[in-house]
């Protein structure tokens, strides 16, 4: 009886503790929203009112998203997030095949100097990279903003680690009716892999939506800001006009949050297949 | 093993292999190389040897007493090591989380899903946002302090306040994220059998946490711990530049931060360069001693 009452006590004791942090994680998007609807100045500044007290300004949005600079940088961000996200899916798992599926030279050895620059602090790279992509012409141009980030090591050990648990019998029945490897890598691997290449583009996808630094580091003009930079300047542009501030900045969230909706599954998934060491 | 397949091998590695030469080796190398040279960018660099290093790590004698070469850099390194702290922190909060969903609780997807939503959300906007709620007289944490009757300070712009302000948000944004969906991984291998076991033997769940769970989840807590460290280490840099600009007085500058100003507003590229070498060795030195005392206790299931 008594153990009984203690197992309930513990549900609602875990139930309170779920809705305090639930609440607390919430509110500040919740505020964010509903800030940006507020007519700017007087009632932005009203903290008494959570909603918006007379009607929803739709039209915050409207400004803020009509602004030449600001469609621009949503343009730029979409297109070099895509790029991005489908050049380093595309170059990870073709490298990841061959590290999973082929038997070459110094392949475990090659895999493990992958490994190691993981852990190269990207910091590092960045004043170097800066120089090179200055002498080669590309500071303030999409190659600055796409081709670097492109290319990266955890992407393939992400891959091969996958790849590493199907099962061989598939490949080798593949290879007696003639397929080729490419075909192996194509019609084989890639379809049986849908769950971990959603995951790692589903992650980059979010990583570089968001990235800052780099974008900062190597445009300098209006037309090739991507989103987060700009929304930085607009700081300086609107200056206390909070709502059109938290229009932008639900404007960039937005993006993020329909993609981890639509893929929440395969990107916990991803997450965790990232953590199993090798 | 049949037999070798190195040009087809050649042709699949080679798309990332040379992007990743050419965009993440030769850049580490050059790095290196950087480091021992005076450039502005505008004019023909000139090699100093370690005079960077000497001048970042170096102390000199100034009439009788040793002062550091660069004080910003130490100053800066406490900075960062400061921030760190919010790695045990964070990590305790997301341990708890997922104690706490690991339970078989109707609605635990739905809790789990809300708690990530920060971390997804995470980036510019969001750090705009906390500027908002940090502002003195409009902001709402200090509209809500005043309702309790305290005053706050003026989060952002106060030397003492602005580190733990940054730190807030960042704990907020990662306590629900990626380490609790590991520490839920963690959980859901530990075999049954462990807390059975520990229950015939008269353990409570206070014990059983302990002695069971802690020690099982090990491999997860050096994972989470070393990328943290590694990250921490470069990290700050968007909520300081968004939020403080690295003030007041660089007390939120941290390491990274500094690396962009000597290069990016200073032009000092190869000052930048030699900062930037010292926290990789930095990181080194900690991630070998973090094998070395950790790397053993690791309980692999």
């Amino acid at each position: 009886m008594s153990r009984n009452a203690g197992h309930w006590l513990r549900i609602i004791i875990s139930y309170v503790f779920l809705t305090l942090v639930g609440v607390t994680m919430l509110f500040p998007l919740v505020w964010m929203l509903a800030t940006s609807l507020k007519a700017p100045a007087a009632e932005a500044l009203d903290l008494k009112q959570l909603l918006p007290t007379e009607k929803l300004r739709w039209d915050n949005y409207a400004i803020v998203t009509g602004e030449t600079s600001f469609a621009r940088a949503f343009f730029n961000s979409a297109i070099v997030t895509l790029s991005i996200t489908f050049g380093l899916v595309a170059t990870s798992s073709l490298a990841a095949f061959a590290f999973a599926r082929l038997n070459f030279f110094g392949r475990d050895k090659f895999f493990m100097g992958y490994l190691a620059t993981m852990m190269v602090p990207g910091v590092v790279t960045l004043i170097p990279l800066f120089i090179l992509l200055r002498k080669l012409g590309w500071i303030d141009t999409y190659a600055a903003l796409i081709i670097p980030p492109m290319f990266s090591a955890y992407g393939v050990f992400m891959l091969r680690q996958f790849f590493l648990t199907m099962p061989r019998e598939l490949e080798e029945a593949a290879t007696i009716d003639g397929c080729s490897k490419f075909g192996i890598y194509w019609r084989i691997i890639l379809p049986l892999s849908k769950t971990a290449i959603a995951a790692l583009a589903i992650l980059t996808f979010i990583g570089t939506w968001r990235s800052f630094m780099w974008p900062l580091m190597v445009t300098y003009t209006n037309e090739m800001f991507t989103l987060p930079v700009a929304l930085t300047r607009y700081q300086e542009t609107y200056g206390v006009q909070w709502p059109y501030l938290m229009a932008g900045s639900v404007v960039l969230v937005v993006p993020m949050l329909v993609v981890f909706v639509l893929g929440q599954r395969f990107f916990i998934e991803g997450i965790q297949v990232g953590a199993v060491k090798g | 093993m049949g037999k070798r397949e190195n040009w087809l091998a050649a042709w699949f590695v080679a798309p990332n292999a040379i992007g990743f030469a050419a965009f993440t080796l030769l850049p580490v190398a050059a790095a290196l190389l950087l480091s021992l040279f005076q450039w502005d960018i505008f004019h023909e660099p000139r090699f100093v040897g370690l005079g960077n290093f000497r001048n970042l790590l170096g102390w000199v004698n100034d009439d009788g007493e040793w002062r550091a070469g660069d004080p910003r850099f130490w100053q800066f390194l406490g900075n960062t090591f400061y921030f760190m702290l919010a790695i045990p922190l964070t990590m305790a909060a997301s341990l708890v989380l997922a104690v706490v969903l690991n339970q078989k609780l109707p609605g635990r997807v739905f809790f789990r899903t809300i708690f990530f939503l920060p971390s997804i959300c995470m980036g510019v906007g969001v750090l705009l946002l906390w500027k908002f709620m940090y502002m003195p007289d409009i902001g709402m944490i200090n509209r809500a302090l005043r309702s309790l009757g305290i005053e706050g300070p003026d989060w952002l712009s106060s030397y003492h306040w602005a580190k733990p302000a940054i730190m807030n948000v960042g704990i907020w944004a990662s306590m629900g994220g990626t380490n609790m969906i590991l520490y839920l991984a963690g959980l859901q291998g530990i075999p049954p059998e462990q807390y059975e076991a520990a229950e015939i033997d008269g353990a409570n769940r206070w014990q059983q946490f302990w002695n069971v769970t802690i020690p099982m989840l090990t491999p997860t807590t050096f994972f989470i711990l070393i990328t943290s460290i590694i990250y921490g280490f470069q990290g700050e840099f968007d909520s300081a530049y968004v939020m403080t600009q690295g003030g007041p007085d660089g007390s939120t500058t941290t390491l990274a931060y500094y690396i962009y100003s000597h290069a990016f507003e200073y032009f000092n590229m190869g000052y930048a360069a030699a900062i930037a070498v010292a926290m990789f060795v930095l990181i080194l030195i900690v991630t070998l001693i973090n094998w070395h005392f950790f790397g053993s206790k690791v309980h692999y299931v």
